[in-house]
């Protein structure tokens, strides 16, 4: 069988691929006209007999990265047992009963990207403009939070407006040099090889300069009921944060504190997600945050706070258990890095007084405090990670009476 | 330097062999030494500060009558200052000389300059050179004080034993050396590495052995002080503390008491002599009135 590459196959099987592609594109996949021509030109090479094999096939044009295969599989199985025209291409092996199962991380996107263009394009305001609420109903309170039921319109705008902030990438100056020309430092080494060239005069003088990097950041994210319409915000943020820079990590503390670095590891959001909720136990409950902070301070502070780490503390510090030990361990943690900043979203309500006992107690330990509840203030934040430390946010608080 | 010993041939003889220096490991322990000799791959020893990492280093470079090379890392460690460095100074004056003596041919200029004698051998180009008396053991201590670009660098040493220095040439060791890698976790190592090594978790010795040690190590002490002080150190490890006592400290405890020459535990020697065992002050003052009066009564009771 020969292959012309210039005309590839027209007709039902033709539409279902462009069709399939353009179902993929809009689940957030590259794929290009060229990967469109390639699929069909494969599937006539292939002899079409089972679905796994048209599977494997597509998956191996469509697919060019490793965090893409699960959106692919769950589009594959939706567009192919939608279209009925399926029966005419193949003899397709009948699905397996979903409808038992909750649907995986990704499928909100898949379905979203399949159904009408119309439900697709809701209204978006800037977001500047439009606080971001996310609707927590009671049932899911006390359960494991499913992140994988986040809406495509959710993730879209959020991560859209984050990859559009470019994060600081020189905050820490390091040890370590490399060339420089205005360098403070001799390169006596290039210089006597430069020398070489010129018979052992020293024409050209090399330097050194010290390498500026990213800092390390730490955040701490509380994740009790009182926080929970930011929590999925966060870790949308904290998701982007982990894919810019290396050193990140991330705890999730409720009534205990869990260790959610490497799920955040995972390029896709949704599997990212996904997986720090199957690792955290305590969605929603209380807050025992001097409880969260001595575990902290005790097994993970000397681990992941050397090299002039930077903390990011996401709580609204409604503590009930407001004690001194809070103080202790909230000083602990501010003489361990290198600055502490407070996110707290209360700070959304004008007129806001550090009333609450555990606020006051942890307000003179913390570097900075600031507002996070929607994306100018993440825009803001990331605006203070550049800049260098300053106290004026404090003046965002008056004392209460 | 003692003459070169063969490798021992099971775990019981690696037990023994450090045994006899006065090293008493945990079996689990004395299994991945002799694994990491058998197997020729590095060994990676993580744990708290002061329950005897580096000292396995040493006490193998002892029992094996090999040198022991060490690197002691920190941030912004180098290649410079942990391979190889030119000795530019030296370079310059051969450059003079050279032009002095009229010689004009750069390619002999260039070859001359850049021949061994000018290069000054960091610990790890050493750890690669032939050793009459056997491959070397190389200890790189505190590798999470180093940071990532170093942890990479390292990576490719490690696994093919070789560095290639651009006007030099390739150094490749002729048997790969004993690598002992330590770290304190104060940053996490990358996985690619510790993958390439044999991992343990060097963990606080139990009662017994902690005793021996102590016997072994402070011979001079009494039989009831001993026994004392290794109650009173395992009942603080219970404790909550920000930094609980290692080994090291028990050892440096012990000495110190023996110096003072005291008989047994008593609150106001126990109160003298806290600052051998806790280091921070936050937990010397958890350790003050009822507290310590609880502990002591539970070390000194039989």
């Amino acid at each position: 069988m020969t292959i012309d590459h210039l005309n590839p196959p027209t007709g039902l099987m033709a539409d279902n691929i462009t069709g399939f592609a353009r179902a993929l594109r809009a689940a957030g996949l590259p794929v290009g006209p060229g990967a469109v021509i390639d699929a069909l030109n494969a599937l006539q090479v292939i002899e079409i007999g089972n679905r796994a094999d048209v599977f494997a096939t597509l998956q191996a044009i469509f697919v060019k990265r490793h965090e893409h295969a699960l959106i692919f599989a769950q589009a594959f199985d939706l567009f192919f047992r939608a279209a009925e025209e399926w029966k005419h291409l193949l003899d397709s092996v009948p699905l397996p009963d979903q409808a038992k199962k909750p649907p995986p991380p990704a499928s909100r996107r898949v379905q979203e990207a399949m159904a009408k263009p119309a439900m697709r394009d809701a209204e978006e305001q800037p977001p500047q403009e439009q606080e971001i609420k996310l609707s927590v109903s009671d049932r899911e309170v006390l359960q494991k939070k499913d992140f994988a039921q986040m809406s495509a319109a959710e993730i879209a705008q959020v991560t859209r407006a984050i990859a559009q902030m470019s994060l600081p990438q020189a905050e820490l100056r390091t040890r370590r040099t490399q060339p420089d020309k205005r360098g403070l430092k001799l390169d006596l080494r290039r210089t006597l090889r430069s020398s070489l060239r010129t018979g052992g005069d020293i024409v050209e003088i090399r330097r050194l300069g010290l390498i500026d990097r990213p800092a390390p950041i730490v955040a701490l994210l509380d994740i009790s009921g009182s926080m929970s319409e930011y929590t999925r915000l966060f870790l949308h943020f904290l998701h982007a944060i982990t894919d810019a820079r290396k050193r990140v990590s991330v705890f999730l503390f409720g009534t205990r504190l869990t260790n959610v670095t490497r799920s955040l590891k995972a390029r896709d959001p949704d599997e990212a997600l996904a997986s720090c909720s199957s690792s955290v136990e305590d969605w929603a409950g209380g807050t025992r945050i001097s409880e969260s902070l001595h575990t902290f301070n005790k097994l993970w502070g000397r681990r992941v706070l050397g090299q002039g780490a930077i903390v990011l503390l996401i709580s609204d510090g409604l503590e009930r258990e407001a004690d001194a030990r809070l103080t202790f361990e909230m000083d602990r943690l501010h003489r361990s890095c290198r600055r502490l900043i407070w996110l707290n979203p209360l700070l959304r309500f004008d007129g806001f007084e550090a009333k609450a006992q555990g606020i006051k107690m942890m307000l003179p330990h913390v570097d900075e405090l600031r507002p996070v509840h929607n994306l100018s203030s993440i825009e803001g934040l990331i605006k203070a990670l550049a800049s260098p430390p300053s106290a004026h946010h404090r003046s965002l608080i008056r004392p209460a009476a | 330097m003692t003459a070169t010993a063969a490798i021992p041939t099971s775990v019981d003889a690696t037990l023994e062999m450090l045994t006899s220096r006065g090293y008493l490991a945990e079996r689990s322990l004395a299994t991945v030494v002799f694994l990491a000799l058998k197997m020729g791959r590095p060994l990676f020893l993580e744990g708290e500060a002061g329950v005897g990492k580096t000292e396995i280093a040493k006490v193998l470079s002892a029992a094996l009558g090999r040198k022991l090379i060490r690197l002691q890392c920190y941030e912004g460690l180098d290649v410079a200052s942990a391979v190889y460095e030119w000795n530019s100074a030296a370079q310059m004056i051969a450059i003079r000389l050279a032009e002095a003596a009229g010689d004009t041919d750069r390619d002999q200029l260039s070859s001359d300059i850049f021949a061994e004698r000018y290069l000054i051998k960091r610990p790890l180009l050493q750890a690669l050179e032939p050793d009459v008396g056997g491959a070397p053991v190389l200890l790189i201590d505190e590798l999470d004080r180093a940071d990532e670009a170093f942890e990479a660098y390292l990576l490719e040493i490690l696994s093919d034993f070789q560095v290639t220095i651009p006007e030099f040439g390739t150094v490749k060791a002729p048997a790969p050396p004993i690598v002992i890698v330590t770290s304190n976790r104060t940053r996490e190592i990358h996985d690619a590495l510790k993958r390439r090594c044999l991992y343990h978790w060097v963990d606080y010795p139990t009662a017994e052995r902690e005793l021996a040690i102590v016997k072994s190590r402070v011979p001079n002490i009494s039989a009831k002080l001993s026994a004392q002080v290794v109650k009173f150190v395992q009942a603080l490890r219970n404790q909550d503390f920000y930094k609980s006592p290692g080994v090291a400290e028990t050892l440096d405890w012990a000495t110190a008491l023996t110096e003072l020459d005291a008989r047994s535990l008593t609150p106001e020697v126990v109160g003298d002599t806290l600052g051998a065992l806790l280091k921070y002050q936050d937990d010397i003052q958890r350790m003050q009135g009822d507290n310590l009066q609880k502990v002591l009564k539970e070390a000194t009771s039989d």
